[in-house]
């Protein structure tokens, strides 16, 4: 997993259940849960560093449950990190997000880390009892207080969303005392990107939807931030990436066999053409080596950074072709990428963040404390122990 | 980048004023006209004109851009299904959210503004047209469609905290003159040619009234008495 690269390779998937446009079939629920998991065994065979996993509450998708998931895949694999894109800070209460996710670290020896986002779907929030308007002081509040059930043993708190605590102690207590890396994903919101550079968190762009410019302004924002609060360079900010790609040994013929797909997907279909889509997003449709050029470009446009994630299998396609697409993305692609990656890296860029990483920098006394080292002098929650059990 | 075209530049030889308040203003025209030539093309050129002289009588320079929807419309409705801009309707939000005036003109169609003007609108940020003094225009077959500025175009910009001047020109097919010339023909196109002149003087006074280049928004703002904590401070 750490290469002179310093990157983590992987996927993340939305676990749409979508019609195959090509066969007019769609899968049962059933049978795209068991796709997923194969995916993920998949990723961990070629040589990924990472499988996320989304969190939704209406179909199409099935992935409502994503711990209960990556703990069966944690099962499975021995290596792979698992993560989710994302998990919703605005409507799971924040005591069971540290509960669950301790006690995946717990049966994952670690493997294990989060991304926190708002969703994508205006009516969860009613769904669990809140109000879309909040959705952006929901994400805060409840990011604080699960960081305190994380970083503290006994916690006394009091907010405007949930019932307070008092002396609560969330369990099973972290692995090793140290909470799992936390990622903050958006897609427009700079309060987001500030909440995860106040932190010294990582930030996630999911670079998928949107221009390259306005990702590069949203994390030119973050990598501001996250050195004015004190947590290191703007060039040691830790970002991650979404991309997205379908690669044949022949160009055309990957734009061929994606292209139906691509015109029936649920998000982008029966807009703009493929070939517009791909000049003005990330989105990569050819040869392997085609692929590795655009993303090697990555890091011209948004720095060095820590973490790429591709969407290999949504809008329908069938299985067999997603793990073919694995096997190029992690005998070809990949491969090539760690060594582009690796060319001129400084030095002080950290790689790519691990439970093995975040426990020596406990052990070291380094991790970001909430705010930045001034703050800790100022700390005014009595009793507070951001630091971690030794 | 299509849809860009430049109408009028007046270079003033003789400039009475200078500084900030002589600054040259930027005009921008959004047309959503069909076919080619369209009467409401011809219409938003007239009162880009008006609005120009208007602005010049005062010794203001101004530039105007137009920006024709039929250009951009299938990059409008892939925004409408991918919710982002290609670089070119960016390219055309970022010239009419900016400008210091807006003329906005559209063909009225089943008793309202055309679909496309409507989605122009839908795909901009609901913010970016506050305070922005903007001249209503429409064109129709029948005079019997003109109040649709004043029941349908009006309330759209004035639920964007928009402000329109309080003329409005509707200009129909008769309007441009009659077939069968005479007096009538030449009082209707009289008639039009009074109310641009009208509607472009309004305009350019709530251009040079607007204090809109000093609320433009950063989008990158954080609201006041933003905590990355929570506004409530909750511990």
């Amino acid at each position: 997993m750490s290469d002179a690269s310093g990157m983590q390779f992987g996927i993340f998937t939305v676990s749409d259940v979508t019609e195959d446009p090509t066969t007019k079939t769609t899968i049962s629920e059933a049978e795209r849960i068991k796709n997923l998991i194969a995916i993920a065994v998949h990723a961990e065979e070629v040589g990924l560093d990472v499988f996320a996993l989304g969190e939704h509450h209406n179909p199409p998708f099935v992935s409502s449950s994503p711990t209960t998931t990556l703990a069966f895949i944690a099962a499975k694999t021995q290596r792979l990190l698992l993560s989710t894109a994302t998990t919703l800070i605005t409507t799971n209460d924040p005591v069971k997000i540290a509960e669950d996710f301790a006690m995946l670290q717990h049966v994952a020896d670690g493997r294990v880390d989060l991304m926190m986002g708002r969703g994508n779907t205006g009516p969860v929030y009613p769904w669990f009892g809140k109000d879309i308007r909040q959705g952006i002081e929901l994400a805060l509040e409840n990011y604080a207080l699960l960081h305190r059930l994380w970083t503290e043993e006994f916690v006394d708190w009091s907010g405007r969303f949930r019932t307070p605590l008092q002396g609560f102690q969330s369990t099973p207590r972290p692995l090793d005392g140290v909470a799992p890396f936390v990622w903050h994903g958006s897609i427009r919101s700079p309060e987001i990107a500030e909440q995860a550079a106040y932190y010294g968190d990582g930030f996630f762009a999911n670079n998928i939807f949107w221009p390259k410019e306005h990702y590069q302004r949203l994390i030119g924002y973050y990598r501001q931030r996250f050195e004015h609060y004190g947590h290191g360079t703007a060039a040691q900010a830790i970002v991650g990436l979404g991309g997205q790609f379908f690669a044949r040994k022949n160009s055309q013929d990957a734009v061929n066999e994606f292209r139906p797909y691509f015109d029936n997907a649920p998000v982008y279909g029966h807009g703009p053409t493929l070939e517009e889509f791909s000049a003005q997003t990330p989105l990569t449709v050819g040869s392997p080596q085609e692929v590795i050029d655009r993303y090697a470009g990555m890091r011209e446009a948004y720095g060095d950074y820590q973490r790429q994630l591709f969407l290999v299998d949504h809008a329908g396609l069938p299985l067999k072709i997603v793990l073919e697409q694995l096997d190029i993305l992690g005998g070809e692609i990949v491969p090539a990428l760690r060594k582009e990656f690796a060319k001129n890296r400084p030095a002080d860029v950290p790689a790519g963040p691990t439970h093995a990483s975040q426990v020596a920098k406990a052990l070291a006394g380094e991790l970001p404390v909430p705010g930045g080292k001034q703050a800790k002098k100022d700390e005014v929650h009595t009793g507070a122990a951001f630091g971690v059990k030794k | 980048m299509s849809g860009l075209d430049e109408v009028a530049s007046t270079p003033l030889s003789d400039r009475s004023l200078s500084g900030v308040e002589g600054a040259p203003k930027r005009i921008a025209v959004v047309s959503s006209g069909l076919s080619q030539p369209s009467s409401t093309r011809l219409l938003a050129d007239r009162l880009a004109e008006a609005t120009v002289r208007a602005l010049q009588g005062k010794g203001i320079q101004a530039t105007v851009e137009v920006t024709e929807l039929r250009e951009i419309a299938k990059d409008v409705t892939n925004n409408l299904v991918t919710s982002f801009p290609s670089p070119g309707l960016e390219q055309a939000i970022e010239r009419v959210t900016t400008a210091d005036g807006l003329i906005a003109v559209t063909p009225i169609f089943t008793t309202s503004y055309s679909g496309l003007f409507k989605s122009f609108i839908d795909v901009l940020d609901p913010a970016s047209l506050t305070d922005m003094p903007v001249l209503l225009g429409a064109t129709g077959g029948s005079e019997r469609h003109s109040l649709a500025i004043d029941y349908a175009m009006r309330p759209l910009f004035t639920y964007l905290h928009a402000r329109p001047v309080p003329t409005g020109v509707f200009a129909a097919s008769s309007d441009w003159g009659h077939g069968d010339g005479g007096p009538d023909a030449a009082d209707a196109a009289h008639g039009l040619h009074e109310r641009i002149e009208r509607a472009g003087v309004e305009l350019a006074d709530a251009i040079l009234q607007s204090k809109r280049d000093t609320t433009v928004r950063d989008p990158f703002a954080l609201p006041n008495g933003f905590s990355p904590i929570g506004a409530y401070g909750a511990q």
